[in-house]
């Protein structure tokens, strides 16, 4: 029995409720079931009483529990139920999980505009700590008030164990599942002060080993992603979009088109001409018969991103461009001016792309009318999404419903709407229902990259050793996206100036998991490293030299290269690097083992990580997360570029945009979460930003050469170790 | 268009198609087995794997008129109640993230399992380099299969 529910603690509740004129009114607008499986589940809704916006409780003893996030894989589904599920003392073995409706103002996290449903930047489980834990001891409340009435017993008398409702005094128990029987919520249900919610040492769910409610499904077949709905009379849509971004088309063969079998309808659209047909076989055959004109005169059209570089050099040379500070302390010019010794060098990193392994897609069904719009999507950005479906159609957003589903990869693809407003024209054009699918080809040639950029990095070192003054220059596209990560906020360094100039190229950028961290920190990390060499220090000890005033960073660190045995050579023909990144408020490190390979090129071998991400609720799936960031990570790092020549981008699909494969991976990945009680702080990107920095790191102690342009691709390591 | 006979998890079906449809299309809509997934259209990834005659292949560049009178086992067939001991050590390792690959990479360990109940981690890796994961699930995926291989091997 969990020691939050004692009697002191029920007695202070009632107190507060006797004090609280201010006793919070929750809304309990009936959670619509909405199937996280398949639409037969649908079917399976049991007997039950609503107690709160986020949950039911029914006659079976089962639990159901609204889910606000959107399960892309991170397992922040799992999470946010455990937090409610440990407050409420449900028994986890009998919670069910539906997907919420979405309603910012009641499903939301507090973000950075407000009440929003977004599941970006790692912060799902942040966000939502607080609050989940709030509505389970809610719940809880609501549940034990009605015994009490039931029983006529005062309500401090009473006790919960998982699923189950005590009266120590009479020897009584009642399950949840009998309480849902005569329970009813309450007009006011007072917010729990904090110091009544379990202690962490009384937890019984969180921190502890709970499988992924998602994983059953994900295993049969049956766990059901947007590109699974099939919907009587459905129809298929596929657009044939712009080569260059920004060119528009005008459609030669308009009539050849319509004749083709099963073709229903040709809607053009600024940036493509949409085909809507009888079956996806035939929508692609339309596709592919498609004879276009598009226009010219587009800004992306003068892009050519492998020489764009050069032309990036010129400009920080000649220095009289334009920039936005990102950190401007101290005074750098003292610093460089005072400075015993100066280092400078220049970083690169070409486009990459998400290419999640389900291209976009989304089901629409629109009536003739317009009136109304219903939405089977796998989206990061629900509330988002729902507005601009009402703004384009000019319909109140009530009209707007979407269902959920399952999405087959994010990484910051899906946080956007224009697929989904795709969806609404070829909706809008035909009288049924529509699948919009992209082809791995649309995915990846129109995507939105994380952008290419060029870093200069130098330093001012004193004659202790030390660095002084820190110049950081990021150009590239993509404004915003190029400086996450830019700062150094643990490393001691007084006088910094970080800088962007923002070079506009006419090409799509988006968000990738962990954002700039990724080239920002490479670049960081082996800058350091670069600097520690020449100061003939070991990187491990200049890092925490640097870092001193900040233990927890020291820890990770400290502890990853333990884990390593970093004091330790590796064998003949291999070496190791390290680098440390914060990102989403959580601190990582880790450690690369890498050997050449004449063929392959570097072929890493064993990583050992560290995180810092406070309370962690589930330690398997953040493992899970890490593992995975880090392969990801790799994969990037090794492996993907996209290029661009005159606007076009030329690669199309798996064979000529690699990503990692199982016989690249490293032969183990371990992980080490640092035990914190400090609040819980993003996990699902730490891995990714870590491993450029410690691979280039790896290679310069194994080579003497400096890696500064991702990926390292073979060819690239070969020119390295030519030049 | 033309009539097709083929078994889809021990049922006799029958479908009518042009015979270049890839059979990928036939399952997903006419039969409504979504569980074998689109995700390249050209046997990159290995995301719609199914066995034809106890082998894997790709369903997305398989034409329908290459299944005439075959056998073929789509991951809802591959064990009653989703219990095939590769399934069973999917969830026991926690292997699936996004978890849309998942369904081509069972199918896939389970053609090697079938043929070869204890196979080494060097022959796992060759047998599952076709199919991609993006969310990097490797290491548990590995995991898993060895651990199917181990017990094989403790039985025998």
């Amino acid at each position: 029995m969990s020691n939050h529910s004692t009697l002191s603690n029920i007695q202070s509740r009632r107190n507060f409720i006797r004090q609280a004129g201010s006793a919070l009114i929750f809304a309990t607008s009936p959670i619509p079931l909405m199937s996280l499986k398949s639409p037969q589940d649908l079917t399976e809704n049991t007997e039950g009483q609503q107690l709160s916006v986020w949950v039911k409780i029914n006659t079976d003893n089962t639990v159901t529990i609204a889910n606000p996030t959107n399960e892309m894989g991170q397992g922040s589904m799992t999470a946010l139920a455990v937090l409610l599920a440990e407050e409420l003392d449900a028994d986890w073995s009998k919670v069910k999980l539906v997907h919420s409706p979405v309603d910012p103002s009641i499903y939301g996290s507090q973000g950075w505009s407000g009440y929003s449903m977004m599941t970006v930047g790692s912060r799902t489980v942040n966000s939502y700590f607080d609050s989940m834990r709030q509505a389970g001891a809610q719940v809880r409340y609501v549940i034990l008030h009605n015994v009490a009435k039931h029983w006529s017993v005062p309500v401090e008398t009473l006790m919960t164990k998982p699923g189950v409702v005590v009266h120590p005094s009479s020897n009584r128990e009642i399950s949840y599942g009998e309480v849902a029987k005569f329970a009813q919520t309450l007009d006011r249900i007072p917010q729990i002060p904090k110091e009544q919610l379990k202690k962490p040492e009384d937890f019984q769910l969180i921190g502890k080993v709970v499988q992924r409610y998602d994983i059953p499904a994900k295993v049969d077949g049956s766990a059901q992603y947007a590109m699974d709905i099939n919907l009587p009379d459905m129809t298929y849509g596929m657009i044939a979009r712009s080569p260059v971004h920004g060119s528009r088309p005008t459609l030669k063969n308009e009539a050849s088109i319509r004749n083709m079998e099963g073709v229903i309808e040709i809607v053009t659209l600024d940036h493509g001409i949409g085909v809507v047909a009888s079956s996806i076989d035939l929508a692609l055959k339309a596709k592919a018969a498609l004879s276009i004109q598009w226009s010219a005169g587009v800004t992306a059209e003068n892009h050519s991103s492998q020489e764009e570089y050069a032309r990036y050099i010129q400009v920080a040379n000649a220095g009289d461009y334009e920039y936005r500070d990102i950190v401007n302390e101290g005074s750098i010019e003292e610093a460089f001016a005072e400075a015993v010794k100066t280092y400078a060098s220049d970083y690169k990193n070409d486009y990459v792309c998400h290419a999640q392994m389900e291209p976009l897609n989304a089901v629409i069904s629109i009536p003739a009318d317009h009136s109304s719009v219903e939405l089977w999507v796998g989206t990061q950005s629900p509330g988002r999404n729902k507005s601009a479906i009402a703004g384009m159609l000019g319909i109140d957003e009530s009209k707007v419903r979407i269902h959920r589903q399952y999405l087959g990869g994010g990484f910051g693809r899906r946080a956007i709407s224009d697929w989904i407003e795709e969806a609404v024209h070829l909706g809008k054009a035909v009288d049924k229902p529509v699948k919009l699918i992209w082809s791995r080809e649309d995915d990846i040639r129109y995507g939105m990259y994380r952008p290419m950029s060029l870093q200069r990095l130098e330093a001012a070192v004193d004659n202790q050793g030390s660095i002084t003054g820190w110049k950081h220059l990021i150009m590239g596209t993509g404004g915003g996206l190029l400086s996450s990560g830019a700062e150094i906020p643990f490393y001691q360094i007084p006088h910094q100036s970080i800088r962007r100039h923002d070079i506009d190229h006419g090409i799509r950028t988006k968000h990738w998991r962990a954002v700039g961290h990724g080239p920002n920190k490479f670049a960081i990390e082996s800058f350091i490293d670069e600097i520690a060499a020449d100061q003939k220090k070991d990187p491990l000890q200049f890092r925490l030299q640097l870092m001193k005033g900040h233990p927890r960073a020291q820890q990770v660190l400290r502890i990853a290269a333990e884990m390593a045995d970093w004091s330790t050579p590796s064998v003949e023909g291999r070496a190791k690097g390290i680098a440390f990144a914060e990102r989403s408020g959580s601190l990582s490190a880790c450690v690369c083992e890498i050997s050449l390979d004449e063929r392959a090129g570097i072929r890493v071998h064993h990583v050992w990580s560290t995180l810092d991400a406070g309370v962690v609720v589930q330690p398997d799936n953040v493992i899970a997360q890490m593992e995975g960031g880090i392969i990801m990570g790799l994969s990037s790092v090794l492996k993907e570029s996209i290029t661009i020549k005159n606007g076009r981008v030329q690669q199309s699909n798996y064979h000529d945009y690699p990503i990692l494969r199982i016989d690249e991976i490293p032969e183990s990945i371990e992980v080490e979460i640092i035990p914190s009680d400090a609040p819980p702080t993003g996990i699902g990107e730490s891995g990714i930003p870590i491993v450029g920095g410690a691979v280039a790191n790896a290679f310069f102690r194994l080579t003497g050469r400096n890696l500064r342009h991702m990926p390292f691709t073979p060819a690239k390591v070969s020119q390295v170790l030519e030049g | 268009m033309a009539r097709f006979s083929f078994t889809v998890n021990k049922e006799q079906r029958s479908v009518e198609a042009s015979p270049d449809t890839p059979i990928l299309w036939i399952l997903r809509e006419n039969l409504n087995l979504t569980g074998t997934k689109y995700a390249c259209g050209m046997a990159q990834c290995g995301s719609c794997t199914i066995h034809m005659d106890g082998n894997p292949i790709r369903s997305c560049v398989t034409p329908i008129s290459a299944v005439e009178d075959k056998e073929l086992t789509t991951i809802e067939g591959l064990a009653a109640e989703g219990q095939h001991p590769l399934q069973k050590a999917w969830i026991e390792k926690q292997a699936p993230q996004c978890g849309y690959c998942q369904p081509g990479q069972i199918m896939q360990a389970a053609a090697l399992i079938d043929k070869n109940p204890s196979p080494t981690r060097e022959e796992i890796v060759n047998h599952m380099k076709g199919n991609l994961c993006r969310c990097g699930a490797y290491l548990r995926i590995l995991n898993a299969i060895e651990s199917v291989a181990e017990k094989r091997s403790e039985n025998e």
